[in-house]
């Protein structure tokens, strides 16, 4: 009976001790945690303006009509609702097909360059578009993409076919996106790839080698394969993403000509929100993108975990 | 290892050097021809004559925007932002990651903390709400919205984590039984040993707030408050300014000075004005920042 008292106190005395050792760490972690509360979780409060008819003359606090999901269903009877999530989805879905591609086939196709040097250059260079913004790669595109001046014409003029209205034909408009951003970011894709390629052991090679197996094999057989678990982790990631289809990038180069295939769900939530004052409805768009979104994103993680064993924290 | 050579593989090899050598030209020949366009004539430039090379060379584009004040002015909110932006962030990474890498077994409530990071991650207000609470605390127009609310970043935080992690633990501990706290182990002991990992983390705080243009754009309402990527997203949307106030007060000085430039090569050369400081800096972007994604990402 005594011993254990006593031991209940030695373990309460210890339990203080390493709090009081603690402490430091959680005093570090106070600043952090008061910005997450009042920058991360205050406009959490706000997503009830979906709910709203929102005024924004009586504030963000004020006392707001209530009408359900009246906002949701505004948005889903409007003409144009289907085909904003359809080019969301199209254009993320392309972009993250084709990036795939490109990186995986890039990595193999770099991975059989002998000469060091020129390898190191071709690297160099085809990371330095991601570096750039979209606002700087974007004026460069427009500049570049013009049918009138630009050079990318210039150049489909000399050779003789008709100009082509990259940024300004409705059809072409969603691949001209989904390409330059694989344009900007293939290379800074391809490190993960590489470093993956470069850890494969060289006498796998040597001993197909021996077996007879030409480089198109060896590609085939070892590279690839071994590639494999970083290929389904990068793709099983990706799919909390299927609804972002890079709103930096469209909001530099759509215009009023490709808003039929151009407009996605963020260039929407941010035209109703921020230009035409529309709160509500630009909220209820907005939980709507994000509630499938978190849903995506922690499917995605789970399944990573599960097939790959990553994990994220 | 010595390799057969066939017939089919050198024709491989000489189609892969090419096409590799395309690839590379692809993603440097734009920002070579921004150049060329902004130190050519006007002229030249709308007559789409412009290669890589500079024709009827002028500097005409760049004198005209030494006298732009407002270009100058949105240079310096964006070195305001970098400058106070990144001592900010830097330290609070630090401070975060710090206490996140150690296990929960030797840190009593990390997962609570880790916890708070993920859901602010996964959900957050949306634009109109946040934009309602920066207002409501009268954060609009000043600086401080550029560089308070985003100085937790989950990324940054992560990696910062991983690299304390791959210290050895004998470091730490050997610093502990010597009678040194957390404070002082970290400074003293953890950070001189992390030089290269914080090289890492600045450079992705430098070109984050150098790169940013939204957030410029929607909670600076006064055009002097710009950040300079904000500056140039107003000058690429809209596409004859410089000729229209340029052109409306039609004195001789003006005329002159539109025969040698256009919206053309000013824009260009405002996008490369732009573009510099990453370009300057990237030999260390290419060391440090690539580095940090193998980290990031295969780790496991």
């Amino acid at each position: 009976m005594r011993a254990k008292k006593k031991n209940e106190k030695y373990r309460e005395k210890r339990t203080l001790a390493k709090f009081k050792n603690q402490l430091p760490l959680h005093v570090m972690l106070l600043p952090g945690v008061v910005t997450l509360i009042i920058f991360s979780l205050v406009p959490l409060v706000g997503l009830k303006i979906a709910f709203e008819k929102f005024i924004p003359a009586k504030g963000f606090f004020g006392e707001q009509q209530w009408v359900g999901w009246d906002n949701f269903e505004l948005f889903f009877d409007m003409p144009n609702a289907f085909s904003i999530i359809r080019n969301t989805l199209f254009i993320a879905v392309g972009k993250i097909i084709v990036s795939l591609v490109v990186a995986v086939t890039v990595s193999l196709l770099l991975n059989e360059i002998r000469a060091r040097k020129f390898k190191k250059t071709v690297q160099t260079i085809i990371y330095a578009p991601y570096f750039l913004s979209w606002v700087i790669f974007g004026g460069i595109l427009i500049t570049i993409l013009s049918p009138s001046e630009g050079v990318v014409n210039g150049i489909i003029k000399a050779i003789g076919l008709e100009p082509v209205f990259f940024l300004g034909d409705e059809k072409i408009f969603p691949f001209t996106v989904i390409f330059t951003d694989v344009w900007k970011n293939f290379g800074m894709s391809t490190i993960v790839y590489l470093a993956t390629l470069t850890g494969i052991d060289p006498g796998l090679y040597e001993a197909s080698a021996i077996d007879g197996a030409n480089r198109w094999q060896q590609a085939i057989h070892i590279s690839l394969p071994a590639m494999g678990p970083i290929i389904m982790l990068q793709a099983i990631l990706s799919i909390g993403g299927v609804l972002n289809a890079g709103f930096d990038q469209i909001l530099v180069l759509y215009n009023q000509q490709v808003m039929s295939t151009g407009d996605i769900i963020d260039t929407f939530v941010y035209r109703m929100g921020l230009v035409d004052m529309q709160y509500g409805l630009s909220t209820a768009v907005g939980v709507f993108k994000s509630v499938i979104t978190s849903i995506l994103m922690v499917l995605g993680y789970y399944l990573s975990f599960k097939f790959t064993d990553y994990r994220v924290w | 290892m010595v390799k057969k050579r066939t017939v089919a593989g050198t024709i491989f090899d000489i189609f892969n050097y090419i096409l590799l050598g395309s690839l590379a030209l692809i993603c440097i020949l734009p920002i070579i021809h921004i150049l060329a366009l902004s130190l050519s004539d006007s002229a030249a430039a709308s007559a789409g004559r412009v290669g890589l090379l500079p024709v009827n060379f002028t500097t005409a584009a760049y004198e005209y925007l030494m006298g732009k004040k407002d270009f100058w002015q949105s240079v310096l909110v964006s070195l305001k932002r970098v400058g106070i932006g990144l001592p900010y962030h830097l330290i609070m990474t630090i401070i975060i990651a710090y206490p996140l890498s150690k296990p929960a077994s030797r840190f009593y409530g990390r997962s609570i903390y880790v916890g708070l990071l993920i859901f602010t991650m996964l959900f957050n207000g949306g634009l109109i709400p946040t934009y309602m609470v920066y207002k409501e605390m009268g954060l609009l127009d000043s600086i401080w919205v550029l560089v308070i609310p985003s100085a937790v970043n989950a990324g940054n935080i992560m990696l910062m984590m991983n690299f304390f992690r791959n210290i050895p633990k004998e470091l730490e501990e050997s610093a502990i039984i010597d009678g040194a706290g957390h404070i002082r182990t970290l400074l003293q002991v953890i950070l001189p040993v992390s030089l290269p990992s914080i090289a890492t983390i600045t450079l992705y705080i430098v070109v984050a707030h150098w790169n940013d243009y939204f957030s410029g754009m929607i909670y600076m309402n006064s055009a002097s408050n710009f950040p300079l990527q904000t500056y140039v997203y107003n000058i690429i949307k809209q596409a004859s300014s410089l000729t229209m106030n340029l052109g409306m007060e039609s004195t001789g000085e003006n005329w002159r000075l539109l025969a040698k430039i256009s919206d053309r090569t000013v824009r260009s050369a405002q996008i490369f004005i732009t573009a510099f400081p990453i370009l300057a800096i990237y030999p260390l972007l290419q060391r440090y920042y690539i580095k940090g994604i193998v980290v990031g990402s295969v780790k496991g």
